[in-house]
């Protein structure tokens, strides 16, 4: 894979353009713009009420747009449930995971899409253990994923190992984009230093990340492209670089910096 | 860290915070014990074989003895296979004896009103049939109640097991119907296939069938995912509402099974003989290992669970113990199941 990209010319996987969201009188989002690209780290700050978890739901499908434009590798999608993103290519990895606890990681890897055998057994739905397994061995080599016990529960792993499950699986299906939320919230230091590696790895596979994080060094350090979001509207954008933390907290507080196109 | 432990219970909770056992010391076969509750409980089973083979040897290691044991374990086994499912989602079924006993009285009536004890297998098959089709009839409450009304699984079961027990004996005047057609208690009830009785060969064809798609099918793992995380579920894309009405039909459909097993057996219906079979069931699929809490299940474990109560109550009749001391018993081993079954998830599940 490529070295991380350090210009724009990547191509943009997903963009919102003046995405509006009201819950009755509150406007949550007031024309936002945002772009992910492929290859790269996006992470999206903003103090807490600024609409990020509001854009976050209506790009992974939870929630419908009241006004403007998604774009899908550019094309108008309008999806309308978190099934219809998934389509799409786009996957999120919620803060709280949703793995199961009680299944295998290659279960939780292929859960609501299993492999299955071929002929009859498969029309009985059967599932190809073996497969399902291979497969996810892959992927987790490929992203230096480590878990102690491939046969285990995923409870009985580390919230590290937990969190690195739910990003391999999100990498393994996402054609496009992938959705982090907080990845790093509930980590040690040394495990949030192998999450935040990992992020990388998915980035260099040549699909879209987008970083929710209210950890500004994690974000510095990892991130690409920072897009600050203040009261429901993108006031700034900075590319890996161009800002240190202090930038970010006066974007995030008073929204003066200046806008850019990234 | 709290990822995966939403739904634990207050047992759990104070759990997490009791130093385990160190477990590094035990020998590898204790842990393998305590990692695999239906191997554990099948040692317990086969011990308990053994103490009462030695204390009786002629009456309990009797070919007799072994039927009666089998015989009682089916009926119940098949409705514990349905609530296996059930506990697997992390739900809960205590409605399947009333269920069951619905399911007989319907479709004994309608056996009655075809021939009675002089029918053929015409009135079989229909009775069959009917028995099912009623029982299942309530798994569908049951699965709505959970689903769109959202009525936690407990509630909705109690108050189903209140309304088929009360539907069963509105139907049946609240006596019980003898005339079930001779053929079906001779030719299923009493018959045999290569020396083993047929009901037994059925109970055992259906906990295959189930163990099968339990453990090796898209629909086990989605049983175990959604009482796991019902939320993650949804999120991976499984029809989690359909999913569970679907377990719930499961449930009462397998009631009905034993209750026309239960016709064959004893050519009566039994309104008042069912009214322990959800406590028992549960007991059974929870002694062998599926947990209370949903997200694991095993059914396999629950024929051994089922095993253990029947095979205390038969060694303590022919060694000549107060019958009662059987339900204590049960209750006992199965408080220390769910305590062992705590204890493991504890040391398991990392903070």
């Amino acid at each position: 894979m490529t070295a991380p990209v350090q210009d724009s010319t990547a191509t943009v996987v997903v963009e919102a353009r003046q995405i509006r969201k009201a819950f009755g009188h509150v406007e949550a989002l007031r024309g936002v713009d945002f772009k992910a690209r492929a290859g790269e780290v996006t992470a999206l700050i903003g103090d807490n009420g600024a609409g990020k978890s509001s854009l976050v739901k209506i790009l992974s499908g939870v929630y419908t747009a009241d006004g403007g434009e998604l774009l899908i590798n550019g094309t108008p999608a309008r999806p309308s449930s978190p099934q219809d993103i998934r389509a799409y290519g786009i996957e999120t990895v919620y803060q709280d995971l949703a793995l199961s606890g009680d299944l295998t990681p290659y279960e939780n890897v292929f859960l609501g899409r299993e492999k299955r055998l071929g002929g009859i057994l498969g029309l009985l739905r059967v599932v190809d253990r073996r497969t399902m397994r291979a497969e996810t061995a892959e992927i987790f080599d490929s992203l230096n994923v480590r878990v102690k016990d491939h046969k285990g529960r995923v409870a009985t792993l580390s919230g590290g190992q937990q969190q690195s499950v739910a990003i391999a699986r999100a990498a393994m299906w996402a054609s496009h984009m992938v959705i982090m939320d907080e990845p790093t919230a509930a980590l040690g230091v040394a495990q949030t230093k192998s999450v935040l590696e990992l992020i990388r790895r998915v980035a260099e596979r040549g699909i879209g990340v987008v970083l929710i994080s209210h950890n500004m060094p994690d974000v510095l350090a990892v991130a690409d492209s920072i897009q600050v979001l203040r009261l429901g509207k993108r006031v700034a954008s900075f590319r890996r670089g161009e800002a240190e933390v202090a930038d970010l907290v006066r974007a995030m507080t008073s929204g003066d910096a200046p806008e850019e196109q990234s | 860290m709290t990822m995966l432990n939403g739904n634990k219970s207050v047992g759990a909770a104070i759990a997490e915070r009791m130093p385990t056992p160190d477990s590094g010391h035990a020998p590898r076969w204790v842990k393998s014990l305590l990692a695999r509750p239906s191997i554990g409980m099948l040692v317990i089973l086969l011990l308990l074989i053994a103490v009462f083979s030695i204390l009786k040897p002629d009456a309990f290691l009797g070919s007799y003895n072994f039927r009666s044991i089998a015989l009682s374990a089916s009926v119940i086994g098949v409705a514990a296979v349905g609530q296996t499912f059930v506990l697997g989602t992390g739900g809960i079924d205590l409605s399947v004896g009333s269920v069951l006993v619905f399911g007989t009285v319907v479709s004994a009536r309608v056996m009655a009103g075809m021939g009675g004890v002089s029918a053929g297998w015409g009135a079989v098959g229909v009775g069959v049939v009917v028995c099912v089709v009623a029982s299942a009839f309530w798994g569908l409450v049951n699965g709505l109640l959970v689903t769109y009304l959202r009525v936690p699984a407990l509630i909705a079961t109690l108050g189903s097991l209140g309304m088929a027990l009360g539907a069963a004996q509105i139907v049946s005047n609240g006596l019980d119907i003898r005339s079930v057609p001779a053929i079906m208690t001779n030719d299923i009830g009493y018959e045999n296939v290569a020396g083993i009785p047929l009901l037994v060969v059925i109970a055992l064809v259906v906990a295959l069938l189930a163990g099968f798609v339990l453990w090796q099918t898209t629909y086990g793992v989605h049983t175990k995912s959604i009482g796991s995380n019902p939320e993650g579920a949804l999120r991976s894309g499984i029809p989690v509402r359909r999913h569970l009405i679907s377990i719930y039909v499961l449930s009462g459909a397998l009631a009905g099974v034993a209750g026309a097993m239960s016709l064959a057996e004893f050519s009566t219906t039994t309104i008042g003989g069912h009214t322990g079979d959800n406590l028992t069931t549960i007991a059974g699929a929870v002694l062998g290992g599926t947990s209370l809490f949903g997200g694991v299940a095993t059914v396999f474990g629950t024929i051994v669970g089922i095993l253990v109560p029947v095979t205390l109550q038969s060694g303590f009749v022919i060694v000549g113990v107060q019958p009662f001391w059987q339900t204590f018993a049960v209750g006992a081993v199965l408080v220390v199941a769910v305590f062992v079954d705590q204890l493991r998830r504890g040391s398991q599940n990392r903070r």
